[in-house]
Protein backbone atom coordinates (compact mmCIF):
# COMPACT_ATOMS: atom_id res chain seq x y z
CA UNK A 1 0.00 0.00 0.00
CA UNK A 2 2.77 2.40 0.87
CA UNK A 3 6.45 2.65 0.21
CA UNK A 4 7.33 0.96 3.46
CA UNK A 5 5.42 -2.22 2.84
CA UNK A 6 6.19 -2.50 -0.89
CA UNK A 7 9.93 -2.04 -0.42
CA UNK A 8 10.30 -4.93 2.05
CA UNK A 9 8.63 -8.20 1.22
CA UNK A 10 8.52 -10.35 4.35
CA UNK A 11 7.68 -13.99 4.52
CA UNK A 12 4.91 -15.12 6.84
CA UNK A 13 7.13 -16.27 9.71
CA UNK A 14 9.07 -13.01 9.61
CA UNK A 15 5.85 -11.04 9.77
CA UNK A 16 4.68 -13.18 12.67
CA UNK A 17 7.91 -12.55 14.54
CA UNK A 18 7.68 -8.81 13.94
CA UNK A 19 4.05 -8.79 15.05
CA UNK A 20 4.87 -10.68 18.23
CA UNK A 21 7.58 -8.20 19.15
CA UNK A 22 5.25 -5.37 18.14
CA UNK A 23 2.36 -6.60 20.28
CA UNK A 24 4.71 -7.08 23.23
CA UNK A 25 5.92 -3.50 22.88
CA UNK A 26 2.41 -2.18 22.27
CA UNK A 27 1.11 -3.93 25.39
CA UNK A 28 3.98 -3.44 27.82
CA UNK A 29 4.98 0.15 27.03
CA UNK A 30 1.55 1.70 27.69
CA UNK A 31 1.10 -0.60 30.69
CA UNK A 32 4.39 0.56 32.21
CA UNK A 33 3.52 4.16 31.47
CA UNK A 34 0.14 3.77 33.15
CA UNK A 35 1.67 2.20 36.22
CA UNK A 36 4.27 4.95 36.63
CA UNK A 37 2.18 7.96 35.66
CA UNK A 38 -1.06 6.99 37.37
CA UNK A 39 -0.51 4.30 40.00
CA UNK A 40 2.80 5.63 41.30
CA UNK A 41 2.59 9.37 40.74
CA UNK A 42 -0.97 10.57 40.23
CA UNK A 43 -2.34 8.49 43.10
CA UNK A 44 0.43 9.80 45.36
CA UNK A 45 -0.23 13.40 44.41
CA UNK A 46 -3.94 12.90 45.01
CA UNK A 47 -2.99 11.80 48.51
CA UNK A 48 -0.55 14.67 48.99
CA UNK A 49 2.56 12.51 48.97
CA UNK A 50 5.38 11.89 46.54
CA UNK A 51 5.28 8.19 45.80
CA UNK A 52 8.42 6.28 44.81
CA UNK A 53 11.41 8.64 44.66
CA UNK A 54 14.48 6.46 45.20
CA UNK A 55 14.83 4.19 42.15
CA UNK A 56 15.98 6.36 39.27
CA UNK A 57 15.11 10.03 38.79
CA UNK A 58 11.75 10.66 40.48
CA UNK A 59 11.37 6.92 41.01
CA UNK A 60 11.01 6.24 37.29
CA UNK A 61 12.89 2.93 37.54
CA UNK A 62 10.70 1.70 40.38
CA UNK A 63 8.67 -0.59 38.16
CA UNK A 64 11.84 -2.31 36.88
CA UNK A 65 12.92 -2.84 40.48
CA UNK A 66 9.53 -4.30 41.31
CA UNK A 67 9.61 -6.63 38.31
CA UNK A 68 13.09 -7.76 39.33
CA UNK A 69 11.80 -8.44 42.82
CA UNK A 70 8.82 -10.45 41.59
CA UNK A 71 10.94 -12.56 39.27
CA UNK A 72 13.28 -13.50 42.12
CA UNK A 73 10.49 -14.66 44.41
CA UNK A 74 9.76 -18.24 45.27
CA UNK A 75 7.11 -19.92 43.17
CA UNK A 76 4.56 -21.01 45.76
CA UNK A 77 1.67 -23.32 44.89
CA UNK A 78 -0.77 -24.20 47.68
CA UNK A 79 -0.70 -27.83 48.68
CA UNK A 80 -4.31 -28.61 47.73
CA UNK A 81 -4.29 -26.43 44.63
CA UNK A 82 -4.98 -27.82 41.20
CA UNK A 83 -1.42 -27.29 40.00
CA UNK A 84 -2.02 -27.32 36.26
CA UNK A 85 -4.99 -24.97 36.32
CA UNK A 86 -3.29 -22.80 38.93
CA UNK A 87 -0.34 -22.33 36.59
CA UNK A 88 -2.53 -21.83 33.55
CA UNK A 89 -4.88 -19.14 34.87
CA UNK A 90 -2.62 -16.05 34.73
CA UNK A 91 -1.63 -16.89 31.16
CA UNK A 92 -5.28 -16.98 30.05
CA UNK A 93 -5.86 -13.53 31.51
CA UNK A 94 -2.70 -12.06 29.99
CA UNK A 95 -3.53 -13.72 26.69
CA UNK A 96 -6.95 -12.10 26.62
CA UNK A 97 -5.37 -8.68 27.14
CA UNK A 98 -2.77 -9.26 24.42
CA UNK A 99 -5.47 -10.42 22.01
CA UNK A 100 -7.42 -7.23 22.63
CA UNK A 101 -4.49 -5.19 21.38
CA UNK A 102 -4.23 -7.21 18.18
CA UNK A 103 -7.08 -5.47 16.37
CA UNK A 104 -6.42 -1.95 17.66
CA UNK A 105 -5.09 0.11 14.75
CA UNK A 106 -2.17 2.47 15.36
CA UNK A 107 -1.95 4.03 11.90
CA UNK A 108 -3.05 3.51 8.30
CA UNK A 109 -0.63 0.59 7.92
CA UNK A 110 0.40 0.16 11.54
CA UNK A 111 -1.90 -2.60 12.65
CA UNK A 112 -1.40 -6.19 13.75
CA UNK A 113 -4.60 -7.56 12.28
CA UNK A 114 -7.24 -5.72 10.29
CA UNK A 115 -10.32 -7.81 10.89
CA UNK A 116 -13.67 -7.03 9.32
CA UNK A 117 -15.30 -7.88 12.66
CA UNK A 118 -12.76 -6.00 14.77
CA UNK A 119 -15.17 -4.64 17.38
CA UNK A 120 -16.80 -8.04 17.76
CA UNK A 121 -13.36 -9.63 18.17
CA UNK A 122 -12.36 -7.14 20.88
CA UNK A 123 -15.51 -7.70 22.90
CA UNK A 124 -15.32 -11.47 22.50
CA UNK A 125 -11.66 -11.76 23.39
CA UNK A 126 -11.79 -9.38 26.35
CA UNK A 127 -14.41 -11.56 28.01
CA UNK A 128 -12.13 -14.59 27.89
CA UNK A 129 -10.37 -13.16 30.94
CA UNK A 130 -13.42 -14.15 33.02
CA UNK A 131 -12.44 -17.75 32.41
CA UNK A 132 -8.93 -17.11 33.66
CA UNK A 133 -10.22 -15.38 36.76
CA UNK A 134 -12.67 -18.17 37.53
CA UNK A 135 -9.96 -20.78 37.03
CA UNK A 136 -7.60 -18.82 39.27
CA UNK A 137 -10.25 -18.58 41.97
CA UNK A 138 -11.16 -22.24 41.77
CA UNK A 139 -7.69 -23.72 41.41
CA UNK A 140 -6.23 -21.87 44.39
CA UNK A 141 -8.14 -24.09 46.85
CA UNK A 142 -8.77 -21.07 49.02
CA UNK A 143 -12.16 -19.81 50.13
CA UNK A 144 -11.21 -16.17 49.60
CA UNK A 145 -9.96 -16.91 46.12
CA UNK A 146 -13.12 -18.81 45.26
CA UNK A 147 -15.35 -16.02 46.55
CA UNK A 148 -13.29 -13.46 44.65
CA UNK A 149 -13.43 -15.54 41.49
CA UNK A 150 -17.20 -15.94 41.70
CA UNK A 151 -17.72 -12.27 42.41
CA UNK A 152 -15.49 -11.40 39.47
CA UNK A 153 -17.41 -13.74 37.20
CA UNK A 154 -20.74 -12.26 38.23
CA UNK A 155 -19.47 -8.74 37.82
CA UNK A 156 -17.68 -9.25 34.52
CA UNK A 157 -20.66 -10.95 32.94
CA UNK A 158 -23.01 -8.25 34.23
CA UNK A 159 -20.89 -5.43 32.82
CA UNK A 160 -20.11 -7.19 29.57
CA UNK A 161 -23.66 -6.42 28.46
CA UNK A 162 -23.71 -2.62 28.87
CA UNK A 163 -20.26 -2.52 27.27
CA UNK A 164 -21.43 -4.41 24.20
CA UNK A 165 -24.63 -2.40 24.00
CA UNK A 166 -22.72 0.89 24.33
CA UNK A 167 -20.49 -0.11 21.45
CA UNK A 168 -23.48 -1.06 19.28
CA UNK A 169 -24.38 2.63 19.05
CA UNK A 170 -20.94 3.40 17.62
CA UNK A 171 -21.17 0.51 15.21
CA UNK A 172 -24.56 1.68 13.96
CA UNK A 173 -23.30 5.18 13.45
CA UNK A 174 -20.09 4.12 11.72
CA UNK A 175 -21.83 1.43 9.71
CA UNK A 176 -18.91 -0.96 10.13
CA UNK A 177 -17.42 -3.38 12.65
CA UNK A 178 -13.92 -2.80 11.31
CA UNK A 179 -11.78 -0.70 13.66
CA UNK A 180 -10.04 1.09 10.78
CA UNK A 181 -13.46 1.75 9.29
CA UNK A 182 -14.64 3.30 12.56
CA UNK A 183 -11.54 5.53 12.70
CA UNK A 184 -12.18 6.57 9.09
CA UNK A 185 -15.87 7.20 9.78
CA UNK A 186 -14.95 9.52 12.63
CA UNK A 187 -12.25 11.25 10.59
CA UNK A 188 -14.47 11.89 7.60
CA UNK A 189 -17.63 12.63 9.56
CA UNK A 190 -19.03 16.10 9.95
CA UNK A 191 -20.77 17.86 12.79
CA UNK A 192 -23.62 19.90 11.32
CA UNK A 193 -21.63 20.34 8.14
CA UNK A 194 -18.42 21.30 9.98
CA UNK A 195 -15.64 18.81 9.34
CA UNK A 196 -12.76 20.56 11.10
CA UNK A 197 -12.19 17.88 13.74
CA UNK A 198 -14.16 15.18 11.98
CA UNK A 199 -16.85 13.65 14.11
CA UNK A 200 -15.39 11.85 17.10
CA UNK A 201 -18.24 9.68 18.36
CA UNK A 202 -17.82 10.97 21.90
CA UNK A 203 -19.99 13.91 20.78
CA UNK A 204 -22.88 11.97 19.29
CA UNK A 205 -22.41 8.90 21.48
CA UNK A 206 -21.68 10.71 24.74
CA UNK A 207 -24.00 8.37 26.65
CA UNK A 208 -22.34 5.40 25.00
CA UNK A 209 -18.90 6.69 26.00
CA UNK A 210 -20.08 7.23 29.56
CA UNK A 211 -21.52 3.72 29.78
CA UNK A 212 -18.41 2.27 28.13
CA UNK A 213 -16.20 4.00 30.72
CA UNK A 214 -18.24 2.66 33.64
CA UNK A 215 -18.38 -0.85 32.17
CA UNK A 216 -14.66 -0.68 31.45
CA UNK A 217 -13.97 0.26 35.07
CA UNK A 218 -15.98 -2.77 36.16
CA UNK A 219 -14.35 -5.08 33.60
CA UNK A 220 -10.94 -4.06 34.92
CA UNK A 221 -12.14 -4.65 38.51
CA UNK A 222 -10.81 -1.23 39.44
CA UNK A 223 -12.32 0.60 42.40
CA UNK A 224 -15.23 1.41 42.87
CA UNK A 225 -15.93 -1.98 41.25
CA UNK A 226 -13.19 -3.90 43.05
CA UNK A 227 -15.46 -6.28 44.94
CA UNK A 228 -13.59 -9.32 43.48
CA UNK A 229 -10.31 -8.27 45.08
CA UNK A 230 -11.77 -6.35 48.03
CA UNK A 231 -8.73 -6.28 50.32
CA UNK A 232 -10.69 -5.74 53.50
CA UNK A 233 -12.89 -8.79 52.95
CA UNK A 234 -11.17 -11.21 50.59
CA UNK A 235 -7.44 -10.57 51.21
CA UNK A 236 -6.81 -10.17 47.50
CA UNK A 237 -9.63 -12.17 45.94
CA UNK A 238 -8.70 -14.53 43.16
CA UNK A 239 -5.04 -13.39 43.31
CA UNK A 240 -4.62 -14.29 46.98
CA UNK A 241 -2.49 -17.39 46.46
CA UNK A 242 -0.42 -16.04 43.60
CA UNK A 243 3.08 -14.78 44.19
CA UNK A 244 6.21 -13.91 42.30
CA UNK A 245 6.14 -14.28 38.54
CA UNK A 246 2.48 -15.33 38.43
CA UNK A 247 1.41 -12.32 40.43
CA UNK A 248 3.43 -10.23 38.00
CA UNK A 249 1.32 -11.66 35.17
CA UNK A 250 -1.86 -10.63 36.99
CA UNK A 251 -0.37 -7.20 37.55
CA UNK A 252 0.57 -6.83 33.89
CA UNK A 253 -2.89 -8.01 32.89
CA UNK A 254 -4.51 -5.43 35.15
CA UNK A 255 -2.63 -2.46 33.77
CA UNK A 256 -2.19 -3.67 30.21
CA UNK A 257 -5.92 -4.36 30.34
CA UNK A 258 -6.53 -0.78 31.38
CA UNK A 259 -4.37 0.30 28.46
CA UNK A 260 -6.14 -2.06 26.06
CA UNK A 261 -9.63 -0.91 27.03
CA UNK A 262 -8.46 2.70 26.93
CA UNK A 263 -7.10 2.09 23.43
CA UNK A 264 -10.41 0.56 22.36
CA UNK A 265 -12.34 3.46 23.91
CA UNK A 266 -10.01 5.94 22.20
CA UNK A 267 -10.51 4.21 18.86
CA UNK A 268 -14.27 3.91 19.17
CA UNK A 269 -15.10 7.26 20.69
CA UNK A 270 -12.17 9.67 20.43
CA UNK A 271 -11.17 9.23 16.80
CA UNK A 272 -8.37 6.68 17.24
CA UNK A 273 -5.00 7.40 15.68
CA UNK A 274 -6.29 9.95 13.17
CA UNK A 275 -5.19 13.57 13.39
CA UNK A 276 -7.77 16.11 12.23
CA UNK A 277 -6.60 17.90 9.11
CA UNK A 278 -4.09 15.20 8.11
CA UNK A 279 -5.02 12.87 5.30
CA UNK A 280 -5.92 9.36 6.48
CA UNK A 281 -3.56 7.67 4.01
CA UNK A 282 -0.59 9.92 4.72
CA UNK A 283 2.58 7.92 5.42
CA UNK A 284 3.47 10.22 8.28
CA UNK A 285 0.47 8.93 10.22
CA UNK A 286 2.23 5.57 10.63
CA UNK A 287 4.65 7.38 12.93
CA UNK A 288 2.32 10.03 14.37
CA UNK A 289 -0.63 7.67 14.77
CA UNK A 290 0.79 5.58 17.63
CA UNK A 291 1.74 8.80 19.46
CA UNK A 292 -1.73 10.26 18.98
CA UNK A 293 -3.28 7.03 20.17
CA UNK A 294 -0.99 6.89 23.20
CA UNK A 295 -2.03 10.40 24.19
CA UNK A 296 -5.66 9.42 23.89
CA UNK A 297 -5.00 6.23 25.91
CA UNK A 298 -3.48 8.40 28.62
CA UNK A 299 -6.49 10.72 28.60
CA UNK A 300 -8.99 7.85 28.90
CA UNK A 301 -6.98 6.04 31.55
CA UNK A 302 -6.62 9.30 33.46
CA UNK A 303 -10.41 9.27 33.80
CA UNK A 304 -10.37 5.61 34.82
CA UNK A 305 -7.68 6.03 37.46
CA UNK A 306 -9.09 9.33 38.70
CA UNK A 307 -12.35 7.56 39.45
CA UNK A 308 -10.44 4.63 40.92
CA UNK A 309 -8.52 6.77 43.39
CA UNK A 310 -11.61 8.75 44.39
CA UNK A 311 -14.48 6.41 45.12
CA UNK A 312 -14.97 3.77 47.77
CA UNK A 313 -16.16 0.30 46.82
CA UNK A 314 -19.69 -0.60 45.74
CA UNK A 315 -21.65 -3.17 47.67
CA UNK A 316 -22.25 -6.33 45.65
CA UNK A 317 -26.01 -5.74 45.22
CA UNK A 318 -25.53 -2.07 44.36
CA UNK A 319 -23.00 -3.12 41.79
CA UNK A 320 -25.39 -5.52 40.10
CA UNK A 321 -28.25 -3.04 40.32
CA UNK A 322 -26.21 -0.37 38.57
CA UNK A 323 -25.49 -2.73 35.70
CA UNK A 324 -28.92 -4.30 35.24
CA UNK A 325 -31.25 -1.49 36.26
CA UNK A 326 -29.41 1.60 35.06
CA UNK A 327 -26.73 0.94 32.49
CA UNK A 328 -28.43 -1.71 30.35
CA UNK A 329 -31.76 0.19 29.95
CA UNK A 330 -29.81 3.38 29.30
CA UNK A 331 -27.71 1.75 26.61
CA UNK A 332 -30.80 0.18 25.02
CA UNK A 333 -32.39 3.64 24.83
CA UNK A 334 -29.15 4.92 23.38
CA UNK A 335 -29.20 2.25 20.67
CA UNK A 336 -32.81 3.02 19.86
CA UNK A 337 -32.14 6.75 19.59
CA UNK A 338 -29.07 6.13 17.44
CA UNK A 339 -31.07 3.88 15.13
CA UNK A 340 -33.86 6.42 14.74
CA UNK A 341 -31.47 9.30 14.13
CA UNK A 342 -29.37 7.26 11.73
CA UNK A 343 -32.43 6.54 9.60
CA UNK A 344 -33.77 10.09 9.94
CA UNK A 345 -30.56 11.79 8.76
CA UNK B 1 -31.38 25.02 59.95
CA UNK B 2 -28.87 24.59 57.17
CA UNK B 3 -28.45 27.57 54.93
CA UNK B 4 -30.14 27.09 51.59
CA UNK B 5 -27.85 27.80 48.70
CA UNK B 6 -28.05 27.24 44.98
CA UNK B 7 -28.15 23.83 43.32
CA UNK B 8 -25.96 21.35 45.15
CA UNK B 9 -23.05 19.65 43.44
CA UNK B 10 -23.64 15.90 43.51
CA UNK B 11 -21.34 14.20 45.97
CA UNK B 12 -19.81 12.01 43.27
CA UNK B 13 -18.62 15.03 41.29
CA UNK B 14 -17.50 16.77 44.45
CA UNK B 15 -15.34 13.78 45.37
CA UNK B 16 -13.64 13.89 41.99
CA UNK B 17 -13.04 17.58 42.58
CA UNK B 18 -11.40 16.94 45.93
CA UNK B 19 -8.91 14.43 44.58
CA UNK B 20 -8.18 16.61 41.56
CA UNK B 21 -7.62 19.67 43.72
CA UNK B 22 -5.30 17.75 46.04
CA UNK B 23 -3.35 16.56 43.02
CA UNK B 24 -2.89 20.05 41.56
CA UNK B 25 -2.02 21.47 44.98
CA UNK B 26 0.64 18.82 45.46
CA UNK B 27 2.06 19.27 41.98
CA UNK B 28 1.86 23.04 41.72
CA UNK B 29 2.09 24.39 45.26
CA UNK B 30 3.51 27.79 44.27
CA UNK B 31 1.23 30.77 43.88
CA UNK B 32 1.48 33.71 41.52
CA UNK B 33 3.86 33.68 38.58
CA UNK B 34 5.52 30.39 39.56
CA UNK B 35 2.22 28.49 39.63
CA UNK B 36 2.99 26.46 36.55
CA UNK B 37 6.33 25.11 37.76
CA UNK B 38 5.69 21.66 39.21
CA UNK B 39 7.27 21.24 42.64
CA UNK B 40 5.73 18.14 44.20
CA UNK B 41 8.41 17.83 46.86
CA UNK B 42 7.28 21.19 48.25
CA UNK B 43 3.59 20.51 47.85
CA UNK B 44 3.52 17.07 49.43
CA UNK B 45 2.49 16.84 53.06
CA UNK B 46 5.06 14.09 53.64
CA UNK B 47 8.86 14.28 53.95
CA UNK B 48 11.37 11.92 52.34
CA UNK B 49 12.45 10.28 55.58
CA UNK B 50 16.10 9.29 55.43
CA UNK B 51 16.99 12.51 53.60
CA UNK B 52 14.95 14.95 55.65
CA UNK B 53 13.49 14.39 59.07
CA UNK B 54 10.52 15.74 60.87
CA UNK B 55 10.99 16.82 64.46
CA UNK B 56 8.65 14.73 66.57
CA UNK B 57 6.32 16.43 69.03
CA UNK B 58 8.22 17.38 72.22
CA UNK B 59 6.45 14.76 74.32
CA UNK B 60 6.39 12.09 71.62
CA UNK B 61 6.68 8.51 72.86
CA UNK B 62 9.74 7.37 71.00
CA UNK B 63 11.77 5.29 73.43
CA UNK B 64 11.84 4.69 77.19
CA UNK B 65 14.82 6.12 79.06
CA UNK B 66 16.17 4.83 82.37
CA UNK B 67 17.73 6.90 85.18
CA UNK B 68 19.68 4.10 86.78
CA UNK B 69 20.48 5.87 90.08
CA UNK B 70 16.79 6.29 90.86
CA UNK B 71 15.87 2.65 90.33
CA UNK B 72 15.25 0.65 93.51
CA UNK B 73 14.66 -2.71 91.79
CA UNK B 74 11.07 -2.63 93.06
CA UNK B 75 9.96 -4.60 89.99
CA UNK B 76 6.74 -2.63 89.65
CA UNK B 77 7.48 -1.86 86.01
CA UNK B 78 8.43 -5.44 85.16
CA UNK B 79 5.27 -6.75 86.82
CA UNK B 80 2.96 -4.21 85.24
CA UNK B 81 4.36 -4.68 81.74
CA UNK B 82 1.59 -6.29 79.65
CA UNK B 83 3.94 -8.22 77.40
CA UNK B 84 6.72 -8.87 79.92
CA UNK B 85 9.44 -7.14 77.95
CA UNK B 86 11.32 -5.74 80.96
CA UNK B 87 14.03 -7.89 82.53
CA UNK B 88 15.34 -6.79 85.94
CA UNK B 89 17.94 -8.38 88.17
CA UNK B 90 19.49 -6.88 91.29
CA UNK B 91 21.26 -7.67 94.51
CA UNK B 92 21.34 -6.31 98.06
CA UNK B 93 24.20 -4.12 99.11
CA UNK B 94 25.13 -1.84 101.96
CA UNK B 95 25.70 1.84 101.47
CA UNK B 96 27.53 4.19 103.84
CA UNK B 97 25.27 5.85 106.43
CA UNK B 98 23.57 9.15 105.56
CA UNK B 99 24.82 10.90 108.69
CA UNK B 100 28.16 10.25 110.41
CA UNK B 101 27.74 7.70 113.18
CA UNK B 102 24.62 6.20 111.67
CA UNK B 103 23.91 2.63 110.67
CA UNK B 104 25.01 1.51 107.17
CA UNK B 105 22.00 1.54 104.87
CA UNK B 106 20.74 -1.47 103.00
CA UNK B 107 20.12 -0.73 99.29
CA UNK B 108 19.19 -2.63 96.13
CA UNK B 109 21.75 -2.42 93.34
CA UNK B 110 20.62 -2.84 89.75
CA UNK B 111 22.52 -5.57 87.88
CA UNK B 112 20.41 -5.82 84.81
CA UNK B 113 17.65 -3.67 83.37
CA UNK B 114 16.74 -4.64 79.81
CA UNK B 115 13.80 -3.59 77.71
CA UNK B 116 13.12 -5.76 74.69
CA UNK B 117 11.83 -3.29 72.08
CA UNK B 118 10.96 -6.18 69.80
CA UNK B 119 8.20 -6.94 72.31
CA UNK B 120 7.43 -3.51 73.75
CA UNK B 121 4.10 -2.08 72.63
CA UNK B 122 4.79 1.44 73.88
CA UNK B 123 1.85 1.49 76.28
CA UNK B 124 3.87 3.48 78.82
CA UNK B 125 2.48 1.68 81.86
CA UNK B 126 6.01 1.19 83.19
CA UNK B 127 6.62 4.94 83.01
CA UNK B 128 3.32 5.63 84.76
CA UNK B 129 3.84 3.09 87.48
CA UNK B 130 7.43 3.97 88.42
CA UNK B 131 7.27 5.63 91.88
CA UNK B 132 10.90 6.77 91.92
CA UNK B 133 11.20 8.76 88.68
CA UNK B 134 13.50 6.26 87.04
CA UNK B 135 11.65 5.76 83.73
CA UNK B 136 10.85 8.52 81.22
CA UNK B 137 9.57 8.89 77.70
CA UNK B 138 12.13 10.20 75.24
CA UNK B 139 11.19 11.41 71.72
CA UNK B 140 14.13 9.63 70.07
CA UNK B 141 12.91 7.11 67.51
CA UNK B 142 15.88 6.03 65.40
CA UNK B 143 16.99 2.74 66.89
CA UNK B 144 15.96 0.22 64.26
CA UNK B 145 18.29 -2.76 63.94
CA UNK B 146 19.10 -5.35 61.32
CA UNK B 147 18.83 -8.16 63.87
CA UNK B 148 15.81 -8.67 66.07
CA UNK B 149 17.95 -9.54 69.05
CA UNK B 150 19.70 -6.17 68.90
CA UNK B 151 16.46 -4.49 69.93
CA UNK B 152 17.13 -5.63 73.50
CA UNK B 153 18.44 -2.44 75.13
CA UNK B 154 20.51 -2.87 78.30
CA UNK B 155 20.65 -0.35 81.12
CA UNK B 156 23.60 1.56 79.63
CA UNK B 157 21.75 2.00 76.34
CA UNK B 158 18.56 2.97 78.16
CA UNK B 159 20.58 5.44 80.22
CA UNK B 160 21.83 7.17 77.07
CA UNK B 161 18.27 8.00 76.08
CA UNK B 162 18.01 10.21 79.23
CA UNK B 163 19.82 13.04 77.40
CA UNK B 164 16.86 13.58 75.10
CA UNK B 165 14.15 13.52 77.76
CA UNK B 166 12.46 16.94 77.72
CA UNK B 167 11.61 18.88 80.88
CA UNK B 168 8.09 18.56 82.22
CA UNK B 169 5.82 21.33 81.13
CA UNK B 170 4.56 23.84 83.66
CA UNK B 171 1.11 23.16 85.04
CA UNK B 172 -1.79 25.49 84.41
CA UNK B 173 -1.80 28.80 86.26
CA UNK B 174 -3.19 28.44 89.80
CA UNK B 175 -2.10 24.84 90.23
CA UNK B 176 -0.61 24.13 93.65
CA UNK B 177 1.28 21.07 92.43
CA UNK B 178 5.00 21.53 92.02
CA UNK B 179 6.25 20.73 88.52
CA UNK B 180 8.22 17.50 88.50
CA UNK B 181 11.90 17.75 87.63
CA UNK B 182 13.62 15.37 85.27
CA UNK B 183 16.71 14.03 87.08
CA UNK B 184 19.76 14.87 84.98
Amino acid sequence: MTALTTAVELSYWQQTLLRTVGVLAAVLLPAGTLVYVFLFKMMSFMQSRLGPMEAGPYGSMQLLAEVGKWIQKEDIVPWRADRKLFALAPYIIVLSVFMTYVVVPFGPDAWFANLDVGVFFVLAVSSVSVLGILIAGWASANKYSLLGGLRAAGQLIAYELPMVLAVVGVVIQAGTLNMQGIVAAQHEGEIFGLGVIGNPFIITQAIGFFIFLIAMQAELTQAPFDMPIAESELVSGYMTEYSGMRFLLFFIAEFAGAGAFAAVAATLFLGGWALPGVDLDADVMNVLGPIVLLVKILVVSFLVFWVRFTYPRFREDQLQQLAWKVLIPLSLVNILATMVLKVAF
Amino acid sequence: MAKLSGPKTPGLIKGLGVTFKTMTRTMFPARGIKTLIPAPSVGAATVQYPHEKETPAPRARGVIALKEDNCTVCMLCARSCPDWCIYIEGHKDTAPPRRPGGKPRSVNRLDRFDIDYALCMYCGICVEVCPFDALFWSPEYEYSELKLADLLHDKERLGEWMQAVPDFEAYEAGSEQKVRKVPR
